[in-house]
């Protein structure tokens, strides 16, 4: 075949000594200066605010004698811990029975089970300790007028605003993070494991005592540990119920650092514990699941034949839907009732029945609608920059495009050990103050967000990049594209899905973000969540459940979608937390 | 003058020597195989060549230019070359004519002219009737026609094969080694093709590039490797041999149950042991005495397979202490325990190492 090649040959030839260094470089410096920008600094700030003297920026241990120098301060500290491990051990009680349930077994209404942990999962926790208040507060609450009414009793037994209230609030809202590790360890587990212990002469308990239990484990404590940082760094429910039952943890006394004066310095030293604890635990976390659970479960193959329940099929769907009545129907029955009410306390009477809160949160509240848009807006931005970033940091990773690119990747994952409440006290004290002055502007939200959000959308970017052979863009490479070519060619559009589902693993959490939130919100910057919290400091449960009954349901066609484009079971994956 | 040079390449990690001293030089048109186990060095003398690792030491050049040393490299893009990858890289997210058509879209052509090299190409590999089709929809067979045709519609200065055919059944992988030399026969592209298959390496190439361990063995068109080789790695990568050790005693050389004439063996000189290469089917056998001018001498058969193609005997020199492996045609029937007679031209005996 005589081609005419006169295009080719009107190709230069490049000087031999084309260096290795690239305009792409140029980009790679730009991402590490971001990094810094939104990762290092607020960390170095906080760490170097917590030794300043307030104003004259002196060198102090004060702070410290201060944070410290309560009883009810270092009471707050073991309270969180307590809570942390009541919380975890509970939602394990909530987590594994259903994890192995809708794993292993022929459990009926298994895919209900995992749709009612879904719905579990995008409940923020600040609206199901809202509806256990309107369940179980003292006298008003329905389960004690319920349990009055049946009885004749005086006084119902249940009080929302305990110790083990909290705990019980807090575990049900974070059981999905176990339930999560756990199905995932046991989708690994092949049935042929199970039946090698079987003809070894093991009956079924014995097996699972030996073999499935034992191989799970690692999952299970993985997520408990997941579950004890999420109840210690949690805000909005222990503000709304450990401050009426009279006690503290680290999280609501930091925000009494925070209240007027502003005493961040206070604040930042006593935050150090917390983020001990975190970076601690999410070290051991790795190790347990690193070590013993996925490389012994790295056995695929081999099919998983369901457990048969024989009798026990009906008492196990028992118990799930008993997780999830107090997970998502009994909060979400109040919830609506209380939004469509004139007065909650009154009960599901017709004539009780108002849009009244509907159109006051949407039409004549001064701030309440804006501040569904806030959340949505810096949600979606956070989103966006963090999704962008975190590609183009995986990638530079995956393809060792600069030494030590490692450090850009630790950077990203690093907000992780990082709790939503001391990165607000990090970035309060690196950008508050002058020269940069962002308190209470939306750019400190939207970069707060990103941050937090930062590891969710790096773990799903990374695997993405994993996942393609870089054969493909070298095959651009040599036929003459540039890395951007390839980049733009064929790495974008084939990752163009997992940018989706990445995209929504943190816009959906993002518009519910309240822990930093709380600490950087301005008078125009106001989130929903934090509009939702004011409410309940108002005691205006009516207006504050239409308002989270409205973000719940602008939630539901972006769930949709993800389930549309990425499978039904998106935000239930390992890489989701 | 060379197309393609390389002097004295070398790749080192750290204390590692991934390529020592490589160095060849490719006339145009010419096709030749890098051959070797693998870890041999042989894939990244190949992603030298193609710009996407610099060398350690030495240097690459292309028509008398240079375009790889260890101060520099001319980026793969550059290079005016194209790439067949032991995965195909075939892009997911575009049709069979769209990843043809790449190249030259690159190059600038005009939608006309490409549309018009495309299925001009997709003729060539019988594909045009798929033009439309996504990756996804194609068998393997087909896939790498697609990186065939992807590469060659380019006229590439160099074509660089990476072990294209390791991915397909054992029918197809015979195919389609027709099939590129049929393509290299029709467009005279100068060919690097690095694979560890050595029927792939016979079939295809000019000149084949034995390496192990980073170093190159030898280098000689596939009848001279096979029937001359010059190390015992040779011998035993290319083909089945025996490996016999003799001592030279006066004018003869002595071999495990038979001897030699110095005189009509290869580099029958000096002290020590000396070791020749023999070819199971260099080696006669029948039960009559041969009258021939060979070496001859009885034996015993001690174990035999049947392949179809050919009988597979161990037969053991009387005298001997170890057998010869002896390839005959299907219809030479020799009972195990027999006697019988084994003839050996003595030019058929390869001094190697």
């Amino acid at each position: 075949m005589a081609m005419a090649s006169s295009a080719i040959d009107a190709m230069p030839v490049r000087p031999v000594r084309a260096s290795r260094f690239d305009s792409t470089w140029l980009l790679w410096i730009a991402i590490i200066a971001v990094l810094l920008f939104l990762v290092v600094s607020p960390f170095v700030y906080l760490v170097i605010t917590s030794f300043q003297t307030e104003r004259t920026g002196e060198f102090t241990f004060s702070n410290y004698a201060t944070a410290y120098g309560r009883a009810r301060y270092i009471d707050a500290l073991f309270n969180s811990l307590k809570l942390g491990a009541a919380s975890a051990a509970l939602a394990s009680i909530f987590a594994v029975p259903l994890a192995w349930a809708v794993a292993r077994t022929n459990m009926p209404g298994r895919g209900l089970t995992r749709m009612l942990v879904l719905a579990t999962f995008i409940t923020p926790p600040y609206t199901g300790a809202v509806a256990w208040i309107l369940l179980a507060g003292p006298n008003a609450g329905w389960l004690n007028r319920f349990y009055m009414m049946a009885t004749g009793a005086e006084a119902g037994p249940f009080n929302i605003y305990s110790f083990t209230g909290l705990a019980v609030v807090i575990a049900l809202y974070s059981f999905p993070y176990i339930f999560i590790f756990t199905t995932a360890a046991l989708e690994l587990v092949s049935s042929e494991m199970e039946d090698a212990a079987n003809i070894l002469g093991a009956g079924p308990w014995r097996t699972m005592r030996k073999v499935t239990l034992p191989l799970a484990l690692p999952a299970i404590l993985g997520g408990m540990i997941i579950c004890f940082l999420e109840a210690i760094a949690l805000f909005g429910s222990p503000a709304m119920i450990a401050i009426p039952a009279r006690f503290n943890v680290v999280t609501t006394q930091l925000f009494q650092f925070f209240g007027n004066p502003v005493r961040v310095e206070v604040a930042a030293a006593y935050a150090m514990p917390l983020l001990g604890v975190t970076i601690l635990l999410v070290l051991v976390q790795r190790l347990i699941v690193r070590r013993k659970g996925f490389v012994a479960l790295t056995g695929k193959g081999g099919e998983r034949r369901p457990i048969q329940l024989g009798r026990w099929r009906w008492p196990v769907f028992g118990y799930a839907m008993f997780v999830a009545a107090l997970a998502v129907f009994l909060p979400y029955i109040f919830l609506i009732q209380s939004a469509f009410a004139k007065a909650w306390g009154r009960g599901f009477l017709l004539d009780n029945i108002t849009f009244a809160n509907f159109r006051f949160i949407l039409f004549e509240h001064a701030t309440a609608a804006q501040s569904v848009i806030n959340s949505f807006v810096y949600g979606a931005i956070s989103a966006t920059v963090a999704v962008f970033l975190t590609l183009g940091v995986a990638y530079i990773v995956a393809r060792r495009l600069i030494p030590f690119g490692g450090v850009l990747g630790f950077l990203c994952v690093a907000p992780f050990v990082i709790p939503g409440v001391v990165l607000a006290i990090g970035f309060y004290a690196a950008y508050a103050p002058p020269p940069l002055a962002l308190y209470g502007t939306a750019l400190i939200m939207i970069l707060a967000f990103t941050t937090r959000f930062l590891p969710v959308g790096y773990v799903n970017a990374s695997a993405a990049i994993n996942s393609l052979n870089p054969e493909m863009e070298e095959a651009v490479r040599v036929l003459g594209g540039s890395r951007l070519t390839a980049l733009r060619r064929v790495v974008a559009p084939l990752l163009k899905r997992n940018m989706m589902g990445a995209w929504l693993l943190i816009f959906i959490p993002a518009t519910r973000e309240l822990s930093a939130a709380i600490f950087l919100y301005g008078p125009n910057t106001k989130v929903a969540s934090v509009m939702i919290f004011d409410m309940s400091e108002e005691g205006n449960f009516e207006r504050l459940a239409a308002l989270a009954l409205v973000l719940q349901v602008l939630t539901l066609p972006l769930l949709w979608i993800g389930q549309k484009a990425l499978g039904r079971d998106f935000m239930l994956r390992r890489n989701a937390t | 003058m060379s197309k393609l040079v390389l002097k004295n390449v070398a790749k080192r990690y750290g204390a590692f020597e991934a390529v020592a001293d490589f160095s060849l030089e490719l006339a145009k048109g010419e096709f030749v195989s890098l051959l070797g186990p693998s870890g041999c060095g042989k894939t990244t003398t190949l992603r030298m060549i193609a710009g996407f690792m610099p060398p350690s030491g030495g240097s690459i050049e292309m028509d008398g230019k240079q375009i790889s040393s260890a101060s520099g490299v001319v980026p793969p893009e550059h290079r005016r070359m194209s790439m067949i990858f032991q995965s195909y890289a075939i892009w997911p997210n575009m049709t069979v004519g769209e990843n043809v058509g790449f190249g030259l879209q690159i190059r600038k052509l005009s939608r006309a002219e490409i549309d018009r090299r495309v299925d001009k190409i997709l003729d060539v590999v019988q594909m045009r009737n798929l033009k439309g089709r996504y990756p996804a929809e194609l068998s393997g067979g087909q896939q790498q026609r697609v990186a065939l045709a992807r590469a060659i519609v380019v006229e590439p200065e160099v074509l660089l094969l990476d072990e294209p055919l390791s991915n397909l059944d054992a029918n197809l992988r015979e195919e389609m080694r027709f099939e590129i030399r049929r393509l290299h026969d029709e467009f005279k592209i100068t060919t690097v093709y690095v694979t560890h298959d050595q029927s792939e390496a016979m079939v295809t190439s000019d000149r084949i590039v034995v390496m192990n361990k980073g170093k190159i063995e030898q280098i000689d068109a596939p009848h001279v490797l096979y029937g001359r080789p010059k190390s015992r790695f040779v011998a035993g990568f290319i083909g089945r041999t025996n490996f016999v050790e003799g001592t030279l005693q006066g004018s003869d050389v002595r071999f495990d149950g038979f001897g030699a004439p110095a005189s009509a063996l290869e580099g029958a000189s000096g002290g020590g042991k000396l070791l020749y290469s023999l070819r199971p089917q260099a080696i006669g056998l029948s039960t009559q005495k041969p009258g021939g001018s060979g070496l001859a001498f009885e034996a015993e058969i001690v174990d035999r397979s049947y392949l179809g193609e050919y009988w597979d005997y161990q037969v053991r020199p009387l005298g001997g202490s170890k057998p010869l492996r002896v390839s005959t045609a299907p219809t030479a029937v020799f009972e195990v325990g027999s006697r019988v007679w084994l003839e050996i031209a003595p030019s058929a005996m390869v001094r190697v190492e």
